[in-house]
């Protein structure tokens, strides 16, 4: 798990990106964040709760959650036409997914609590970034949460394992080439959302979701460090 | 959810008088904030806010054919993007037609002044020609999202770089430039839009009095001329209206070209 691989950017093994993270980023949202890990920026905005339209999709016994992953076309080098493409369509229901079990959603029958994410800059790893930012504006927003959610990308670049892939590294092309291992977890250490490309042995799958609990623990730090600074500094305020 | 009843007849009061909820005179703007290069993944890019209102603008280059009738000519796409996070308002789905119109103003604005040289743009005659992609995403819709995308929409593309093309491969490098900004004029084209409310004229409404414009106008002004404009809404004006309406848009837009003229140095 310690071999000597030498990552293009300095970084140990398991030391993750610069992170930044804020909430408060739209004033007209009813919670919202903006998370930064390296070069990947994503912001979320949470709407809700609200009347769920169309009508025939309300529930009577609990309020739903309803997430939506974009990029935006100058994320990335080459211009993505704007819309909803198969992938993000399949992100934005991972994304739903992770969160969904922390929220008490009990309380807010025929009502949806809506979340979108946008990616302003890519550089690997925006699902794990737009996670981040959903699971913070939610918790800006008031929506009752049982524990914040955290994610990461694990990966395994030839046979040594790495915390926080970048776009250089998942294209990386030595040896066993790369695995990519999103993980989501909530601050407890339960697993709302894992993904796997690649390959990789079932013992260093199990070391690589022990390297993701260490890595969540640190953005959980810095997701509960961004709401109490909007609390302190009283520029988290909503309308 | 659009602005009370008791809340729209204070602002058309105020308005009567002069007077704006937010102290400002009826032609001023809010404080306009430009951040540079919000992508590294664009050619160039911009946050723009107007107040409380904030849209972020793209610039990506492609190199494609030309059309048929400007064999020599590059090619412009603007599109604008009402995200549903911007708003409330704004839901998933197709492009409402808000945000076409949005993207087709801005576009005739950049395109009619003549600000792009798109001769310069011309690769091979007849083959290969650069697309300068234009993609305005709105963050923060508390009003005016129509001024902010043609204030972004210049700030990016004075930012813009071309990257490099490998003419062998036919592939563009991106992330790679020759330091060669677009072929731009000097001078910037500048949008403003006035909005009439009751009998009252203003620019840069908050959300609030945009709900109540009963007709929009935009008018662009570049090197002193008006080179496209828009009325919107099927609200009837008068010609001492529209002239007026002409009067404040030059006077405006002299002011605001200085301001982003500043702020995108």
């Amino acid at each position: 798990m310690t071999a000597k691989f030498k990552r293009s950017d300095g970084r140990e093994f398991d030391e993750l990106r610069p992170i930044e993270a804020k909430v408060g980023v739209v004033p007209n949202a009813d919670g919202s964040a903006m998370y930064k890990s390296g070069d990947t920026i994503a912001i979320a905005a949470v709407y809700g709760p609200r009347k769920m339209h169309p009508q025939h999709q309300q529930n009577p016994s609990k309020g739903q959650l309803r997430c939506d992953y974009n990029m935006i076309s100058f994320s990335v080098s080459e211009r993505i036409r704007p819309g909803k493409n198969r992938r993000s369509t399949e992100i934005s229901e991972i994304t739903k997914w992770a969160l969904e079990p922390v929220l008490l959603l009990g309380m807010y029958p025929n009502q949806v609590v809506d979340i979108f994410i946008d990616i302003i800059q890519a550089d690997a790893g925006t699902r794990c970034a737009g996670i981040n930012a959903a699971s913070l504006a939610l918790a800006h927003a008031g929506i009752p949460m049982k524990e914040m959610v955290s994610s990461i990308a694990v990966g395994k670049l030839d046979k040594t394992l790495v915390t926080d892939l970048t776009k250089e590294e998942e294209d990386y092309e030595g040896g066993e080439g790369p695995t990519d291992i999103p993980i989501s977890m909530t601050h407890d250490g339960k697993i709302t959302h894992m993904q796997l490309d690649g390959k990789i042995g079932v013992e260093q799958l199990k070391d690589a979701v022990d390297l993701a609990k260490e890595a969540c623990e640190k953005i959980y730090e810095i997701q509960k460090k961004a709401l109490k600074d909007a609390i302190d500094m009283g520029n988290g305020e909503k309308k | 959810m659009t602005t009370t009843e008791p809340t729209s007849e204070r602002i058309k009061k105020y308005l009567l008088e002069g007077k704006r909820f937010d102290k400002r005179g009826l032609f001023d703007f809010r404080e306009i904030k430009i951040e540079k290069n919000v992508s590294k993944k664009a050619e160039g890019s911009v946050r723009v806010k107007i107040g409380k209102t904030e849209v972020i603008v793209g610039i990506k280059l492609d190199v494609a054919a030309p059309y048929p009738d400007s064999p020599d000519k590059g090619n412009l796409m603007v599109s604008a993007d009402m995200l549903p996070l911007s708003s409330p308002r704004f839901e998933l789905g197709p492009p409402k037609f808000e945000s076409i119109e949005l993207g087709r103003v801005t576009d005739r604005g950049i395109r009619e002044s003549g600000f792009i040289d798109f001769e310069k743009l011309c690769i091979k005659k007849g083959e290969k020609v650069w697309t300068v992609f234009v993609d305005i995403y709105s963050i923060n819709d508390d009003g005016n999202l129509m001024d902010a995308a043609a204030m972004g929409a210049i700030a990016a593309l004075r930012l813009a770089r071309i990257p490099k093309y490998d003419e062998e491969t036919g592939k563009v490098i991106y992330g790679e430039y020759e330091n060669e900004s677009l072929p731009l004029k000097e001078d910037s084209p500048v949008s403003i839009s006035i909005h009439k409310i009751g009998n009252s004229f203003v620019v840069d409404p908050t959300r609030e009095e945009e709900d109540l414009s009963e007709c929009r106008v935009t008018l662009t002004t570049y090197e002193g001329a008006i080179s496209s404009m828009q009325k919107s809404e099927s609200e009837a004006l008068t010609i001492d209206e529209i002239k007026k309406i002409f009067d404040i848009s030059e006077e405006t837009s002299k002011k605001i070209l200085k301001e982003i003229e500043k702020k995108i140095k």
